[in-house]
């Protein structure tokens, strides 16, 4: 069974200028106790996606189809939003990319962490003292003194783990991590990243994670789904994605990563051109514009095609490009 | 605690503490500091100056004006703590209201606190009066009818800022309801300026009580209040001006502790001059 099920999902933003297709076809996987990543340039729709499984799309946004499992039986578009009021932070949690704005500035440590358990039932030295386990468990030290003291007296590495502590306080089944290490410095980085897949395994959850660093996806996760657009262009094990990169935008995605450059250039490698405008989307592969390799049947509808088992991409040139691809 | 301190290294909140405390002692102790009685009109000892017996003199009536001063203390505060706190109360609700709900509900409140902003405060007690009579109550009512609208625009803008902050969201995502976002988070980021502000509105409200009773719109003869003793004192200040100066000056020493004490409160707490 899987923690989370996604099929079919389409999500449109009514704008001045007309809807916009935010997410197309949109499904995916998280497994129960595996770590899912997903990547994919500022403006995919990785936003999108978080809101639109939390139930929090702006005013203007909707679900115009599909659907969103959760533990193989809650269709989450389908719940009241007391329904998924009562899932929030109970059962899906959510750490953000900003660990300094994450926290009440006016409020101590302690009083955050005792006041997010109010749905437990616990006495309130029963709250204090599950407060200072989560803190010992993400390593703040003198966890016991930490609680009195107010979120600007920690550094912004120590605020993101008290986030990490507070989302994972209730032993979700899901936690929904929004690009929790891409305003942390690189050390920093490496520690979060270790202290979190730690933690997934002590408590057993599954991990949705956001990221545009690839270097971290591949560290940390065990599937990846590539972004492109809003859609879902290529998913599969990170073995597969990493190794075999079926998608064209998956290819140059890699290519553009600093971390995989083996000469030293003045110029970063980039992608020419721009997301297409969501409001008018090309009939056929949305990448089609800025793809090398491109041909006439790119401007037809692309369905999703298997690759090997698992591994799923949406380009008509698999089978016949794979074996360039593994050269590239 | 470090904020008592500070306010106890300031000069000038120290003596508005002490004439504030001043204030407040003598409108609770009014019986055990003078055995007249502030109503009783003794007409064998009108017009008297001041002595020992009578530590203010008399007035028009023969009534102790000290016992009047101190009982008429005990209508000022009165005054200024309820509609400060009702006005305290409406005006978080109403900012809450409109900084976090629709923004149709957001422009009609705003143009509710701007049209109650609009009308002069007399003419307000005025139109008020005439409809309902004289009373403390309605000296309340106006308070609160002018106090309202600022202190629910601080609250709306405070809470527009906060609502899209990342903690709010953070909360949100964690399965806080709207009720609970606003009691946890919101409200704890607007009360302290609030608290401030209202502190340094006491002596405006003191001083409209004062104003509308001199005017013979508040409290209702034969009550003491500050405003009534320097309307009686008003009329015959040349020859007596005993009364005017019992009715006035607790007036000047109460709106003066209170902005000292205000002023250093909103210093002392204000995060931008802390450590300095």
């Amino acid at each position: 069974m899987s923690t989370l099920s996604i099929s079919g999902l389409n999500v449109y933003f009514s704008t001045e200028d007309g809807p916009l297709h935010a997410l197309k076809d949109v499904g995916f996987d998280v497994p129960e106790r595996r770590i899912v990543g997903i990547v994919g340039e500022s403006g995919c729709g990785k936003s999108t996606l978080i809101n639109a499984i939390l139930g929090l799309l702006a005013d203007n946004g909707d679900i115009r189809s599909g659907e969103i499992v959760f533990e193989g039986m809650r269709d989450l578009t389908k719940l009241s939003a007391r329904g998924m009021q009562d899932l929030r932070g109970l059962r899906i949690s959510t750490v953000f990319q900003d660990p300094m704005g994450a926290l009440n500035p006016v409020l101590s440590v302690g009083r955050q962490m005792t006041n997010i358990q109010y749905r437990s039932g616990q006495s309130h030295s029963e709250k204090v003292a599950r407060a200072i386990e989560m803190l010992k468990l993400v390593r703040i030290p003198d966890a016991e003194n930490a609680l009195a003291r107010y979120p600007h007296q920690f550094s912004g590495g120590m605020k993101q783990r008290i986030a990490i502590a507070m989302a994972l306080m209730m032993e979700p089944a899901l936690l929904i991590a929004d690009e929790p290490t891409t305003a942390l410095d690189a050390t920093l980085e490496v520690t979060t990243i270790e202290l979190l897949k730690d933690l997934q395994e002590k408590i057993g959850c599954s991990v949705l994670f956001i990221s545009h660093h690839l270097g971290v996806i591949a560290e940390l996760c065990d599937d990846v789904v590539v972004m492109y657009a809003g859609e879902v262009v290529e998913r599969g094990t990170v073995r597969d994605v990493f190794q075999r990169p079926s998608h064209p935008y998956t290819r140059r995605l890699l290519e553009c990563d600093p971390a995989r450059q083996t000469q030293r250039t003045r110029v970063l490698p980039t992608i020419p051109g721009e997301i297409p405008d969501l409001r008018a989307r090309p009939a056929g592969c949305v990448f089609a514009a800025r793809c090398l390799d491109r041909h006439d049947g790119c401007d037809q509808h692309q369905p999703e095609r298997s690759v090997s088992g698992g591994h799923a991409v949406r380009c008509n040139l698999v089978g016949s490009r794979q074996t360039q691809g593994e050269q590239a | 605690m470090r904020s008592v301190r500070r306010l106890l290294r300031e000069p000038l909140g120290v003596f508005g503490l002490a004439l504030v405390l001043l204030v407040i002692f003598g409108a609770i102790f009014a019986d055990l500091l003078t055995s007249w009685d502030p109503t009783r009109i003794n007409p064998r000892d009108r017009f008297l100056g001041p002595s020992t017996d009578h530590l203010l003199g008399t007035d028009q009536l023969g009534r102790d004006l000290f016992a009047r001063v101190l009982h008429g203390g005990r209508i000022a505060l009165y005054v200024a703590l309820v509609s400060t706190a009702i006005s305290l109360a409406i005006g978080i609700v109403l900012g809450l209201i409109a900084g976090y709900g629709p923004r149709w509900l957001d422009n009609l409140l705003i143009l509710l606190f701007d049209a109650m902003k609009s009308f002069p405060t007399v003419m307000l007690a005025l139109a008020l009066v005439t409809i309902t009579g004289p009373s403390l109550t309605a000296v309340i009512v106006v308070v609160i009818l002018v106090n309202v609208p600022g202190y629910a625009r601080i609250v709306r803008t405070q809470t527009i800022a906060i609502k899209t902050s990342e903690f709010v969201t953070a909360a949100q995502s964690m399965g806080a309801s709207t009720t609970r976002i606003l009691r946890v988070h919101i409200m704890p980021n607007v009360i302290g300026p609030l608290v401030i502000l209202a502190s340094m509105d006491i002596p405006v409200v003191i001083a409209i009580e004062a104003g509308m009773s001199f005017l013979g719109l508040g409290v209702r003869p034969p009550t003491p209040s500050w405003g009534s003793i320097l309307n009686d004192g008003f009329g015959q200040i040349r020859e007596t001006p005993w009364i005017a100066i019992a009715g006035g000056l607790p007036i000047i020493i109460t709106t003066l502790g209170f902005t000292f004490l205000g002023e250093t409160l909103r210093d002392v707490f204000d995060p931008r001059l802390k450590g300095r």
